[in-house]
């Protein structure tokens, strides 16, 4: 599992739950809600979403950790490797 | 006798299977929930039913479905439901209306979809009000109507802040009341935002098939997530323990258990099932607006006859008059819908022409009637509806000879005649057939008075969705049930 790995399982989630948006030129740097129409109803179901598929995860504290690509992947890249070696 | 479902436990019990419900449980079932929904009625959909008369069909609630967002647009409340829902907005086969009107004597305002237009007509008839229109229009773009914590405020006394002339003021409230106010003669300033958005700034839409069109697209999403539901299953008792719901008794004695409720049914109809409370629990919040509505089916298009409107508001007089009528009806006020005047894709047309008219009713004087007295009062009731109708309508253009009346008739009465010749089949609806339907106290259409907006009740896991949570209209009652499930069912994880 990989950075790029976890960025492609956020923007899977992101196809899911919006299908209605454009993602093929995401920044990963940028927030997400400046690229994107995403509002908090949105960032529940990417939270979810990655409980129902995955098992991670994410106390309502750490949302804003959600904010930018990168910045998932790097909140959720340990959370993720800690479940495959549980 | 209990049924098979005696003993069991859910995550979350919703009760009611009107639009709101149904999306609740959608949300519970996709977040794998063990969710059970529970209808007394045998057909789904609430408020926004319908029903089958001789081969016919027809819809109880629906003019239209209002907040009308076109493809692409960005954060509207149509957008967000069909992402919460993951519904296709294919699947709700929407057609935009055609245009409507608010008509009182001397005053006309045509609006659409395109705001612009209303704009312009209101620019046009009232060019002394169009600046604090125009500031006003401002003040409900800005409003956050969605917020929990917003202090009430009438909205008749926002309007005159804005505009002095209160022929303006009540035509603006004619729509914004018979779509959604459950109070009398004014609304909370957040519901009458509510409702501006949906009517005027989104706009009005149909699917093809009416109503069930959009109840079927949920109840096929409920099924594929694996979500259970009950037709014909009220519910008799919430036991309640300690501010705490322990248990739920069915009509038929079956009892189940759920770790939290979610009731669409009402206010006063939730409490009143609740085992500590009393049985007249929330009178002082009960709503006292409810309708009648006949149904005209018409042997031509409505606009081969000359009626090309969707949707007509129409009040007999500069005053208006918003209130539970002494009379059976008051017919002063009411709205006209043609079900035909929608733009369907790919020249569709409606078989039959549809024309309905929708007045104030007071359910306790229709709730005393003998059976007698009750067909022969929807029969003079259907009569006067109509003729009122034809007052804000414009005459009805016939182009086959044969059916022309003699010159010296008098347009009106002509006008009835050739209504008249046109009629097909006609029913009525009243405020028993909408508690039939709702299971709503009073046949009341808009529910209570004052809006749960939390959604919270005396019970720390019974929580209310739908018409007394506050937002309004079928897109409106859906994103309730969504809000809801997601703040008290999943938010909390």
């Amino acid at each position: 599992m990989t950075k790029e790995d976890v960025k492609q399982i956020v923007l899977d989630i992101i196809a899911e739950i919006a299908p209605d948006e454009e993602l093929s030129d995401i920044k990963p740097e940028v927030r997400l809600r400046e690229q994107l129409d995403l509002d908090s109803m949105d960032f529940l179901d990417i939270v979810m979403e990655l409980r129902k598929q995955h098992g991670i995860e994410v106390p309502e504290d750490d949302y804003p950790e959600l904010a930018s690509l990168d910045s998932c992947a790097d909140y959720l890249l340990p959370k993720f490797e800690a479940k495959a070696s549980a | 006798m209990t049924s098979e479902l005696n003993g069991a436990h859910y995550d979350c019990l919703v009760i009611g299977a009107g639009m709101s419900g149904l999306a609740a449980a959608i949300r519970l079932a996709m977040f794998d929930k063990r969710v059970l929904i529970v209808e007394r009625h045998n057909a789904a959909g609430g408020l926004n039913s319908f029903y089958s008369i001789a081969g016919r069909k027809y819809d109880v609630g629906l003019h239209a479905m209002t907040n009308y967002a076109p493809p692409g647009a960005k954060r509207l409340p149509l957008i967000k439901i069909l992402r919460q829902l993951r519904l296709d907005r294919d699947q709700l086969d929407l057609s935009e209306q055609c245009g409507s009107k608010i008509v009182i004597p001397g005053y006309s305002l045509n609006f659409s979809n395109d705001f612009a237009l209303f704009e312009s007509e209101v620019a046009q008839v009232f060019p002394e009000q169009i600046d604090g229109f125009r500031r006003l229009v401002e003040h409900v773009k800005s409003f956050n109507e969605t917020a929990l914590d917003i202090q009430e405020e009438s909205a008749i006394a926002v309007l005159r802040e804005f505009l002095s002339d209160d022929a303006l003021v009540n035509m603006l409230m004619i729509p914004v009341c018979y779509y959604g106010s459950a109070r009398e003669n004014d609304l909370d300033f957040s519901q009458f935002v509510i409702l501006f958005k949906a009517l005027f700034m989104e706009g009005f839409a149909r699917p093809f098939d009416g109503v069930r069109v959009i109840i079927r697209a949920l109840l096929s999403k409920y099924r594929e997530l694996g979500g259970e539901r009950k037709m014909k299953c009220g519910v008799r008792e919430i036991v309640a323990d300690n501010g705490h719901a322990s248990r739920v008794i069915f009509d038929d004695g079956t009892e189940i258990t759920a770790d939290k409720i979610i009731s669409s049914i009402g206010y006063a109809e939730t409490l009143r099932l609740c085992s500590d409370q009393p049985g007249d629990a929330g009178r002082d919040n009960t709503g006292a607006l409810s309708f009648v509505e006949t149904i005209t089916v018409l042997k031509k298009q409505p606009a081969s006859l000359g009626w090309k409107d969707t949707i007509v508001f129409f009040n007999n007089s500069e005053h208006f008059d918003y209130r539970r009528p002494k009379d059976l009806v008051d017919c002063r006020s009411g709205v006209i819908c043609f079900p035909n005047n929608y733009q369907y894709s790919d020249e569709r047309k409606l078989e039959e022409g549809f024309l309905r008219v929708t007045a104030l009713a007071n359910y306790d004087r229709w709730a005393a009637l003998t059976d007698q007295e009750y067909a022969d009062a929807k029969d003079q009731w259907y009569e006067t509806l109509q003729r009122r109708a034809l007052d804000f309508l414009p005459m009805p253009r016939v182009r086959d000879k044969e059916h022309t009346t003699p010159p010296m008739v008098a347009h009106k009465a002509q006008a009835r005649l050739v209504l008249e010749q046109y009629t097909e089949a006609k029913d009525m609806f009243t405020p028993l057939t909408i508690t039939k339907f709702t299971g709503h106290l009073s046949g009341a259409v808009y529910g209570a008075p004052n809006k749960v907006k939390t959604g919270r009740t005396h019970l720390d896991n019974v929580f209310l969705c739908g018409t007394d949570q506050g937002f309004l209209g079928i897109t409106g009652a859906m994103l309730s049930g969504i809000s809801m499930a997601n703040l008290h069912v999943l938010g909390a994880g």
